[in-house]
């Protein structure tokens, strides 16, 4: 195992904390460590949590601190090599072998290759970082396919042998956990499952966000958010509704609405789910009044 | 690392892993050796790093979280370990029941009953075993016809056919090159059929105690014919049977899957259950786009109304939502409860679930086109 304790200049998870907030994204000591410890492992690193806890985020963050571009792989049902691994481009294959005539010609090269996201990650490690989005979203064929990759930073393609990366890329998982990972991919990450912050954090984290939100106003968001979030939603607030929240309500109070009414009439940004409404509704004011206070 | 000759300061973290083990974690050589790396990476100047790292690499699962910190500390701060089985609140709210800890995939095939204990109980089930032929019969016939009986839908995926709207470029190209680079016709794609998925809720409270074991043996044929497929039963609490169900063997998998239902005969709270398997995301993402089947009375004990949500909730997600009440058998059946009468608009079939071969003929013609 390839192990570098220090990764672009970072060395302990409070560097990589500090490096993260100066990237507008503050991370807990357990997602510093984590990410820490696959940065120096060159092992990928899986983030689970609810939707709306900041798990893109944290990748794009992580590949801002190491001045890398983020090449972006949304997970989805059906996905498969041709949209994950490579691709030939067959038309062009097809003329260069009219063109050729009776010469030989090899259509196997790479001006023919078509790269997808993950052969180039593989192929620039040290200037990219790859984001595995939703992994959860893919069937359980794509994981196993998955597989090769993660644990060994190779790429086979038939007609070219296996390719396999200079040095080990970084890569971020993520899952939604709607439905459980395999245990074989599991094993090959480092792992990390992100909750919702404290609200001491989150009130940071809105005001590090959101332009010119007052930190009462954070503050409130925060304790509504929390109450909202114990309640029986189908679609709880994540934490970019609650930024949303402060941000909306911010401006209708400067366009001349009371606080209380601000919040309420931005309701709308921090719950998106008509039954949720209908639920909430009653106890909103209670909600509101509780927080503000 | 040479084996024979592990250094002292490594031993407790080695030590730690097998713990883990023990106590059910699935922990591989290879997080062992990263859990080891990375507490030399991290110094570790704290406890608080061990843990973490601990986390990072080990990986428990969220639901275990608590398990796995108190493990942490009973080894590394010596903590005495509080017995789990007695400390089991007695709440009142609806608890949920996995069948494994290892989650929806299916299992490596023959590894549940390798402790030995299904065999035991699958002796005591054995015995008040009495399963009419003629229902065997009708469940094989079942379990034959079932997967071209399917309702399909269109999947993502794009497999080669005759006619269809996209060009499979892959395989004129491979042609063209077995021709010269001519191209003869052109290769079609198309999107692939693929099988519904199916949830199967199974009721089992006092008032269905009649019906139960032959629908667990109905659920036992539709998990060994259909490959995508999720059964819980409904009580008092929620549990999930699918894992148990997929042995191959109908009386060890019915004796296991009766040791992990804990509610049997009990009360009646479907609504509840149903909240209860809405709550956990990776349950309710199985009611998507499927064909849902209930197998219940809906003779509800608990609020209708959170019945009635559960209901509307389930129909929004599921391609088909069936109600399969052993009531129904008879002709002049009208649902008279409030809670069976609310959930009515929201049932695309409110069915006959008096016997195995109704059961069968009712799914078996999911697929026929629908009558309004």
């Amino acid at each position: 195992m390839a192990v570098r304790a220090k990764v672009a200049g970072i060395d302990s998870p409070e560097a990589l904390v500090h490096a993260l907030t100066s990237a507008f994204y503050l991370a807990d000591d357990g997602l510093a460590t984590a990410a820490y410890l696959a940065l120096a492992l060159g092992k990928p690193l899986l983030l689970e949590g609810a939707p709306g806890v900041g798990k893109t985020e944290a990748a794009k963050a992580i590949s801002g601190v190491l001045g890398r571009r983020l090449i972006r792989l949304q997970c989805y049902e059906g996905i498969d090599a041709a949209a994950a691994l490579y691709e030939w481009n067959y038309p062009r294959q097809m003329l260069a072998i009219r063109q050729a005539g009776d010469k030989p010609v090899d259509i196997y090269r790479d001006e023919f290759l078509i790269e997808r996201p993950m052969l180039q990650a593989l192929r620039s490690p040290d200037s990219a970082v790859l984001l595995l989005d939703e992994i959860d979203r893919s069937d359980h064929e794509f994981e196993a396919l998955l597989l090769e990759f993660l644990s060994d930073f190779t790429i086979s393609i038939p007609e070219r042998g296996t390719l396999s990366a200079r040095e080990r890329p970084v890569v971020i998982l993520t899952s939604n956990r709607t439905r459980e990972l395999h245990e074989a991919l599991r094993r090959r990450c480092v792992y990390h499952f992100i909750t919702y912050p404290a609200p001491e954090r989150e009130a940071r984290i809105i005001m590090l966000r959101a332009s010119g939100v007052a930190e009462e106003t954070a503050r409130a968001v925060v304790a509504a958010v929390g109450r909202l979030r114990r309640e029986p939603l189908a679609k709880p607030p994540g934490i970019a509704e609650a930024v949303d929240w402060a941000e909306a309500a911010t401006v209708l109070a400067k366009g001349g609405a009371s606080w209380p009414d601000a919040f309420r009439r931005s309701i709308g940004v921090a719950i998106k789910d008509e039954e949720d409404n209908v639920h909430i509704a009653p106890r909103l004011d209670a909600i509101i009044q509780g927080a503000a206070a | 690392m040479m084996p024979a000759a592990l250094p002292d300061a490594v031993t407790p973290f080695v030590a730690f892993a097998a713990l883990l083990r023990a106590n059910g974690f699935a922990v591989a050589p290879e997080q062992t050796t990263s859990f080891l790396s990375s507490i030399t990476l991290l110094g570790p100047r704290s406890l608080g790093h061990i843990r973490r790292a601990a986390n990072a690499t080990l990986a428990p699962p969220p639901e275990r979280h608590e398990e796995f910190d108190a493990l942490f500390d009973a080894h590394f701060l010596g903590a005495v370990e509080l017995g789990r089985e007695t400390a089991e609140p007695d709440r009142d709210d609806m608890r949920v029941q996995e069948d494994r800890p290892g989650g929806l995939e299916p299992p490596a095939s023959d590894d549940i009953n390798e402790a030995g204990q299904a065999a035991t109980t699958a002796e005591a089930l054995s015995m008040r075993r009495f399963g009419p032929a003629d229902e065997a019969d009708t469940l094989r016939r079942f379990q034959r016809k079932l997967p071209e009986r399917l309702p399909q839908r269109r999947g993502y995926r794009r497999v080669a056919a005759r006619r269809g709207l996209g060009l499979d470029l892959r395989r004129a190209m491979k042609e063209a090159i077995r021709n010269d680079g001519e191209i003869f016709r052109l290769p079609r794609l198309k999107r692939r059929l693929r099988r519904r998925a199916i949830l199967l809720l199974i009721d089992v409270s006092g008032s269905m105690k009649a019906r139960t074991e032959a629908h667990l043996r109905f659920a036992h044929a539709l998990v060994r014919a259909a490959d995508r497929i999720e059964v819980f039963t409904i009580g008092t609490r929620l549990t999930r049977l699918t894992r148990a169900l997929r042995l191959m063997n109908r009386d060890q998998a019915l004796a296991t899957a009766s040791g992990l239902v804990s509610d049997w005969d009990g009360g009646t709270r479907i609504g509840d259950a149903l909240q209860a398997f809405f709550a956990v995301p990776r349950f309710a993402g199985t009611a998507r786009g499927a064909v849902v089947l209930i197998l219940s009375d809906g003779l509800e004990r608990g609020d209708p109304k959170a019945m009635t949500d559960a209901v509307r909730r389930l129909a929004a997600r599921a391609w088909h939502l069936s109600w399969l009440s052993p009531l129904a058998a008879d002709q002049g059946y009208r649902p008279e409860t409030a809670a069976m009468k609310s959930i009515l608009p929201h049932l695309d079939a409110l069915a006959d679930a008096g016997s195995t071969e109704r059961l069968c003929h009712h799914v078996l013609n999911l697929a026929q086109p629908r009558g309004a």
